[in-house]
Order: structure tokens, then sequence, then C-alpha cells
């Protein structure tokens, strides 16, 4: 059994393969009995220096399901963060009141360098364009649970993979498994070749599509991610390409049984609402499963299981 | 006076130090800042445009009474690969080093990225090369890659 003990989550190679297993096995448990007291004593700074509702949400139930006190802001505005205190000092002040920190913020590398002054370990809930490794867990989490292993499968990522976060972290973990990735996008948003170098390095393969109709009938996995047209600096370029990257219940024809939807939501127009009650469908409970792995991070790394 | 001579000079001119050779004309000044010898408070003589052999025209930096650690001085490396380092002690060459770009780079670079950390709090930067030729490095803080290296002010 490895030991997560005040082990920081502040990107997704922070952790190993065990590791990720260990809270996946960890996450499955919560999930059958969400509601355990053992933070009774125990204090959780949650704090988002950008609004992220969503994500707060999440940590915030994850924690209090498990009996934690959370303590934290939603928004910097109302506290000594808008009079210029530095992040140094919000983070020195914030681990003398709590045992663990969940932190969101907009500048890139802020968590890695808040792990570092802080006294208590913290968890990554985002920082700017660079990581948001829950996400990924929560991903991990579901593609074990809807198909059983995380083992040699064929996953299919669509949309921005230029610039989705939560794709280069998934392709990172999943090199982890033996998969075979199938990438759909348009060609100015396609996976940057520093990710495509650790599918490379773990010897695995990968395919490339500019529509996701060639990529449906192999996949065990659809990743769907939104393509913003801020991304395109002339519109008509969004309009050309923003429907290879869409499907609707007709574009899923033809798929396999195991097949599943994933979203890490909000979503625009890329999945139509009539694959909502389609069995493919698991973004809504791709999004309920990351409170408990999000519960399963806190406990194991305050080192309570 | 021939190069050879005037190198020979410039050489061994020094009783106790060490003497950077075949920096690029153009990075002279980055060497001096990059070993700190902007405030070194003894000798250093600094020589531009000098002849070589090897590389038409070079610089190259005397300091006295200085020896470098082998970690400092391949800091040098991302701006002088072909440097030469030259250990004189008693007016006797006793060491001749070549500097290799190192594994981790501390304090000197700047992040490219704008929006990173180490652009908008105080704290040393750190990153680390994910790739020597051509030189790419990796921040520790915001995790890009970047090919193009810039110095810290
Ligand atoms: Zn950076």
């Amino acid at each position: 059994m490895t030991n997560l003990k005040n082990k920081n989550l502040i990107s997704i190679s922070d952790y190993n393969k065990q590791e990720y297993l260990e809270i996946l096995k960890l996450a499955a448990e919560f999930e059958e009995n969400p509601r355990q007291e053992i933070l009774k004593d125990k204090v959780v700074a949650s704090i988002f220096f950008e609004p992220s509702t969503r994500t707060r949400l999440s940590f915030e139930s994850a924690a209090s399901m498990l009996g934690a006190k959370v303590i934290g802001f939603a928004n910097p505005a109302a506290t000594s963060i808008a009079k210029g205190e530095s992040l140094h000092d919000t983070i020195k002040m914030l681990s003398s009141y709590s045992d663990i920190i969940v932190m969101r913020h907009s500048i890139e590398g802020a968590a890695r360098y808040a792990a570092e002054v802080s006294s208590v370990p913290l968890i990554n809930a985002g920082d700017g364009s660079n990581q948001h490794p829950t996400q990924c867990m929560l991903d991990l989490y579901s593609i074990l649970k809807t198909q059983g292993t995380l083992e040699n499968l064929q996953i299919t990522l669509v949309g921005d993979l230029k610039y989705g976060r939560t794709v280069h972290s998934l392709v990172e973990a999943m090199c982890n498994f033996n998969a075979t990735f199938h990438l759909v996008s348009p060609t100015a948003l396609k996976l940057p070749s520093a990710v495509k170098m650790h599918i490379k390095r773990a010897k695995l393969k990968y395919y490339q599509y500019t529509s996701i109709n060639d990529a449906v009938s192999v996949s065990d996995i659809i990743y769907m991610t939104r393509v913003q047209r801020e991304r395109f600096s002339d519109p008509l370029d969004y309009e050309k390409v923003k429907d290879s990257c869409i499907i609707d219940a007709s574009t899923l024809e033809g798929c396999q049984e195991n097949m599943r939807v994933l979203h890490p939501l909000p979503r625009l127009n890329e999945i139509a609402v009539d694959v909502d009650t389609t069995p493919y469908a698991y973004y809504f409970q791709q999004a309920r499963n990351g409170v408990y792995v999000r519960q399963a991070l806190i406990a194991a790394i305050l080192g309570l299981r | 006076m021939t190069t050879i001579n005037k190198r020979e000079l410039i050489v061994s001119a020094i009783e106790n130090g060490t003497v950077i050779d075949h920096i690029p004309v153009t990075t002279v000044l980055m060497v001096l800042n990059i070993l700190g010898l902007n405030n070194y408070e003894d000798e250093v003589l600094i020589g531009i445009n000098l002849d070589s052999k090897k590389y038409g025209k070079k610089g190259i930096i005397k300091v006295r009474s200085k020896y470098f650690e082998q970690h400092d001085l391949n800091k040098i490396a991302l701006v002088a690969p072909n440097a030469t380092l030259i250990v004189i002690k008693n007016y006797e060459v006793v060491e001749k080093k070549s500097v290799q770009i190192p594994d981790k780079i501390d304090e000197i670079l700047k992040c490219i990225n704008p929006n990173c950390i180490t652009n908008k709090e105080a704290i040393k930067t750190q990153f680390t090369v994910i790739g020597k030729d051509p030189l790419k490095i990796q921040c520790h803080y915001c995790e890009k890659s970047m090919t193009n290296i810039r110095f810290a002010e």
C-alpha cells in the first residue's frame, strides 16, 4: 500500500500509477458510503482566487460529508488579498489555521509555489491554464467505473486538444495504462507535440482525425471538450470547423455498447441534448464522481485512510 | 605581437585566479553577469574581439583570486558552450575545464510566460533542462517548456 500522507497534488505527474489506483479504490469506498465523520477535528481551507463554483462546491461538499470544517473564500475581492497581500503571506497565514489547503488560482505555477510556502499539504484545484489534477482523477475514476478497467482502452479525445488542459493531463495519466489514443480536432487545435511526446515515450499509438465520425466505432471512451470561438482569429474558421467536433445521438450510431461519452462540463453545443437520454451519456455521473474522488484525496493526504 | 603571444600574456599575467577563454564576443557581458562578476571587488580583466583560430573573434575574462564551482561555471554553457576554464595558481596553469549545460538552472533565467507566478511575486526561478541540443527548458512552477532563453535582470 502506498502512503499519500502529506503528499501535495499539484500536477497529475506528481502521483504515479500505484497512487492513482490507490485513490480510485478509496473513491469507490466513499461512493458506497459517502457520509463518514472521519475528518471531524480537521479544518479544510478552500481558497478560490478566481471563482469556479462547480469545483469549489464539489470540494466543499466532499469535505463536509466527511465531517470537516471548511474555511476560506470563494472570491478574493472581500479579503486582504484585494488589498495587495502577496500569495506568500496569504498561504503562510492560512496554513496555520488549517490541516489541508485546496486552492484555485488564475496564475500558472501559483499552486506549486503555494505548496512550497505552506506548512500543510495542498491540493491544486486549477492554476491558470496549467494543471487541474483532481479533474483528471475524476476522469480516470469515470473511465474505470464505466469500463471496469483502465488497461488497453481506446480513448478518443475530441475538440480543443491544443489548449484543453484536462485533455493534456488525461493523455499523460492514460499513458500508464497502455491506451490507444484517437485525436479529433480542427487542424489549428491539434494536441501539442509536448503532449504527444508522452505517448511516444510510453511507446503507445495515436491516430489523428479532423472529424469525429471516423473514430466513433473504435472508441471505448469519447472524451468531448469545448471548442471556443475565442481560439480562432477569424470567426469564419470557427464556423467551418465547429461542426466536425460535435456529436448528437445519430453520430453515435454504430458505436460499441460499452462506449461512454465524457465531458468535463460545462458543455456548449458540442453534445446535443438528445445524447443525454442514450445509454452512452456519462457526463453528469462523471461530475458527481468528483465528490468521491475529492473525498478520497483529502482523506488519503490527511493520512486518515 | 602575434595572437598567440597576446593570449599568453593575458593568461600568464595572472598570479592566482581563473581565466575564461573562448567566449563568443556577444556574450562576454552575460558571462560576467551570470558569474556575478559585475559586483566582484578584485581585479577583472575583459578582452573582446581577440583573434581566435577556431572561432574567428572571441572574448576572454580573467578574474584575480577567484575560483568557481563547476555548478556555477556550467551556467555559462547557456551562452558560451565552448568556453574553456583555466585555473591559475602561482602563474601556472593547474587545471583546464570545459563547461556543460546543467540539468537544472536556478535563479539566472526568467520564465517567458507572463502569467507565471515567478513573474508576479518575488520568487527565485527554477528550470529543468529537457533538451540540450537545441536547448529546451521547463519552468518548475508554470510547467511551460521554452526554447528561447531570457535572463533575469
Ligand atoms: Zn513559469
